[in-house]
């Protein structure tokens, strides 16, 4: 019976073609579109902070670089994991990422948490080259960074198209994005202070790679390493443990 | 190739042409300062090349109308030597690739050469290059021989191929000058991604053109997998690619997904691109080049429906298995764990139908390194599938997941499965193509087979080990409670998996040489004379002369 049905199917091609969408769309409608209308999905987070635009240059250089080929950016809810890297990741956290960069291979260790656990100097000599810290290391040498200056006229639209996809930048951050950046890189200059106005006192406003006359590519990518998990304080404060509790973090 | 279109199809290939060129020079005026230029000229280049050649030719006479009653094979010719030529360019990337995991320094302090920019260009080179090259080139040989119809125009499957062709070169040079979305296996840019979605509608139209012509009232099995193939990555595509674009002038684009969100959308993709890509559109060609070379029927035709519905619909929910543990909410992970072990049912069907099909032939595949290719294809495809299955059961993946099990996982499926039996339905396809009676050497195809079975172990046990190791070492606790191992300890520990690696890859990409060789001889070969029986469109004109 089946069968003779199939036959029939097979005999038509504009069947053929709507059968196929139609048993190839249920999985995804079912698991994807819920994610947009359960409220549990994301955690409230009030405190959670924009990333500055010389973060997100960082953030679109880290991107070009293909770190994310080694490093993942999402600590599971295992214990072990827990106490190597920090309190799990939550969803809140990469509720702005566009995209978000959770990984899937681990040739390096997760870098969800690494924000402040070394200093900015250590992330400039690791990134020139990795060897002369680590000496058993494998992660290619970025020696470039620190001499291609940061293309910051154009951040604006950065901003913008990041506005259209539903980051809530206001029109104050977009029209000074490209100040922004060079001020957060540059702590002498006149308006330094904007930078922390407009994304919250704990921005990190400093020189990052060492050379205060330039802004760099450098300096970009050590904002963004520096920040990342550290633009809300949620995951400490999580207590609900959904699967496996992790451990107690030491 | 150009002689063989019509009048109107020429004048038609050079207005696209030129206006390929002009978008490209929109895009190179528009984003002078931004890394698009160069794409922008490397699309006015690429379609100014394009005119060059029709124009030559342009008042060249019509073709016959003879042409109608034999299938129309140049489109095919050309896609297999792409899908060559890519396969080993990509896998030449991928064993440099492994080097650089072994020895980090192989880059030459430039940018373009790191291991971040390179990885990519590896696994768009093989995946769309070699395999998608792979994919077109027999969709339409195998989509008019079991139609018996001749494709409907000359000028749309040389559209489809070009302009696939335009799309991987954008995608890989892009990847090397640091253009890239970071979703895996869709890295490539918004002008890219729209480009290719035009390719794709064309592919998809013309497929179904040809279906309407055909002669014989039902469809093949074959083509239920190919378009299954064509249909929902066009889907997948899409809505994985939607983006914001930063203006005309830039490369870069911000998706439209975020976090979560993202990461769903993404894997849902990035597995269906698997399931899709890697899968459906190769069990088309094993269902029709394995039992041609073997002369014997498909064992069983309830197997083919089953495992096609079960593949086309298990899959799309599977997605999720690579987000165990993550952010994702609990019920979308169980989800994806409970229809990806489901899935090891299609896909068993499927690689026993295929070694079921064998039954009566075995002395042929002890024989015949070509059907041994497709055998052993088959044998991968079984167990890549149960070790997919195995690895999205939450707590085993807790161990693979982030570990080089993983890349030995895939590796178990790209190379046994997807490159041996693309290289299995070439050498089937290469003879009867170019009309020669066999391969130029029978003893380069035994010799490129040994490699590649052995270069696909070699590189599989490597990454077993490395990767139960490293996935071991990062769980273990000292008698104290503590963690037992640094990061750095794993690493270590990597190295020597790594170099097995690289050795292993070298095997199997000499053998992918000696194979294009192989083929490259045998096209250059002159050709038999002897036409093979029966193989014409059914028109009603034949038909007639026939009686
Ligand atoms: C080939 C893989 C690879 C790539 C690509 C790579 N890394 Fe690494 N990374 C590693 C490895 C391995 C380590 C551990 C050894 C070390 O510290 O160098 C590491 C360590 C790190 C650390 C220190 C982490 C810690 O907790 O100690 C940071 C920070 C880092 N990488 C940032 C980056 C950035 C930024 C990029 C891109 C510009 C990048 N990596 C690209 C492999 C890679
Ligand atoms: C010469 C043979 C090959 C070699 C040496 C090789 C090597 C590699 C290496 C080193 C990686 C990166 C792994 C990592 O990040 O640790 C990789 C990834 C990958 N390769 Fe290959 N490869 C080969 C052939 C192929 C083929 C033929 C295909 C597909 C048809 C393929 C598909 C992939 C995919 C999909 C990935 C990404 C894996 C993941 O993200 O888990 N490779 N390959």
């Amino acid at each position: 019976m089946a069968e003779l049905f199939h036959r029939k199917l097979e005999r038509s091609t504009i069947g053929f073609v709507l059968a196929i969408v139609a048993a190839a769309s249920v999985g995804g409608l079912v698991e994807i579109a819920p994610l947009f209308t359960i409220d549990e999905t994301v955690e409230k987070a009030p405190d959670m902070r924009l990333y500055t635009p010389l973060e997100l240059a960082g953030r679109n250089i880290y991107v070009r670089e293909g770190c994310y080929a080694c490093h993942s950016q999402m600590i599971r809810t295992l214990q072990d994991e827990v106490e190597r890297y920090g309190p799990y990741s939550l969803a809140v956290e990469s509720k702005y990422d566009h995209p978000m960069l959770w990984g899937s291979k681990r040739t390096g260790p997760d870098l969800a948490r690494i924000g402040g656990k070394y200093s900015d100097f250590w992330h400039v000599a690791h990134l020139t080259n990795p060897r002369e810290v680590v000496p058993d290391s494998n992660m290619p040498a970025y020696s470039w960074l620190a001499r291609t200056a940061l293309r910051v006229d154009d951040l604006p639209l950065h901003l913008k198209a990041l506005r259209a996809a539903g980051v809530p930048y206001t029109d104050a951050m977009i029209e000074n994005a490209s100040i922004d950046a060079y001020d957060q890189a540059t702590p002498e200059s006149s308006t330094s202070s904007g930078v922390a106005d407009r994304y919250g006192k704990e921005t990190q406003v400093r020189v990052f790679d060492d050379v205060a006359t330039e802004v760099t590519e450098m300096d970009a990518l050590v904002a963004y390493l520096q920040v990342l998990g550290r633009l809300t304080d949620a995951p400490y404060k999580n207590t609900a443990a959904p699967q496996k509790p992790p451990g107690p973090v030491k | 190739m150009v002689k063989s279109l019509t009048e109107a199809e020429r004048q038609i290939a050079l207005a696209i042409s030129v206006a390929v060129a002009f978008c490209g020079l929109v895009l190179a005026a528009a984003g002078t300062q931004d890394t698009i230029e160069v794409h922008g000229w490397l699309i006015l280049i690429f379609g100014a090349i394009c005119a060059v050649v029709v124009i030559r030719d342009l008042w060249e006479p019509e073709p016959p109308k003879s042409r109608l009653e034999s299938y129309y094979d140049d489109p095919i010719k050309a896609g297999i030597i792409a899908s060559m030529a890519w396969a080993v360019v990509a896998m030449f990337v991928g064993v440099w690739v492994a080097a650089l995991l072994a020895f980090p320094d192989l880059t030459f302090d430039s940018a373009w050469a790191s291991f971040g920019r390179l990885r990519p260009v590896h696994t768009s080179g093989v995946i769309f290059g070699f395999g998608g090259n792979a994919l077109i080139a027999t969709s339409f040989h195998v989509v008019q021989r079991t139609s018996r119809a001749r494709l409907p125009d000359q000028l749309s499957p040389w559209f489809v191929l070009v302009g696939y062709n335009l799309f991987c070169i954008l995608a890989a040079s892009g990847y090397l000058l640091g253009v890239t979305q970071s979703k895996e296996y869709a890295e490539a840019e918004w002008y890219a991604d729209i480009w290719l979605v035009i390719v794709w509608v064309t592919y998809f139209v013309l497929y179904i053109r040809t279906l309407a012509r055909r002669k014989e009232p039902h469809i093949y099995v074959a083509n239920w997998y190919f378009m299954a193939f064509i249909l929902v990555v066009a889907i997948l595509h899409i809505i994985n690619n939607l983006a914001v674009p930063v203006s005309l002038g830039h490369a870069k684009s911000y998706t439209i997904w975020s976090g979560v969100q993202d990461a769903m959308v993404q894997w849902w993709y990035g597995h269906n691109a698997v399931a899709f890509f890697l899968t459906a559109g190769f069990l088309g060609m094993l269902y029709y080049y394995l039992p041609i070379r073997a002369q014997r029927p498909i064992f069983s035709y309830r197997l083919s429906i089953l495992s096609f519905w079960g593949i086309t619909f298990f899959y799309m929910w599977a997605g999720s298995h690579h987000l165990h543990y993550t952010a994702l909410p609990h019920w979308v992970q169980t989800l994806g764990m409970t229809f990806s072990v489901m899935l090891l049912v299609p896909s068993w069907a499927s690689a026993g139908n295929a070694l079921l099909t064998l039954n009566g032939a075995w002395h042929c595949v002890r024989d015949d390194a070509t059907l041994r290719f497709m055998m052993v294809a088959a044998v991968f495809y079984g167990i890549s599938t149960f070790e997919g299955s195995f690895l999205a059961i939450r707590p085993v993946n807790s161990l693979s997941h982030y570990t080089d099990w993983t890349v030995g996982h895939v590796h178990a499926g790209a190379l046994g499965w997807v490159a041996l039996i693309t290289f299995g339905s070439f050498y089937t396809l290469v003879p009867s193509l170019w009309k020669r009676e066999k391969m130029y050497s029978s003893a380069l195809v035994e010799w490129h087979f040994w490699l590649a079975l052995a270069g696909t172990l070699v590189y599989i046990f490597a990454m077993w080990n490395s990767g139960i190791i490293q996935g071991l070492m990062w769980r273990t606790y000292t008698e104290e409670g503590t963690l037992a191992y640094s990061f750095l300890d794993s690493l270590r520990a990597m190295y020597p998996y790594y170099i097995a690696r690289t050795f292993g890859g070298l095997l199997f990409l000499i053998g992918a040489v000696i194979g294009s060789y192989n083929m490259w001889r045998t096209i250059r070969a002159s050709p038999s004379s002897a036409a093979i029986e029966g193989d014409v469109p059914l028109n009603v004109t034949t038909a007639v002369v026939r009686g």
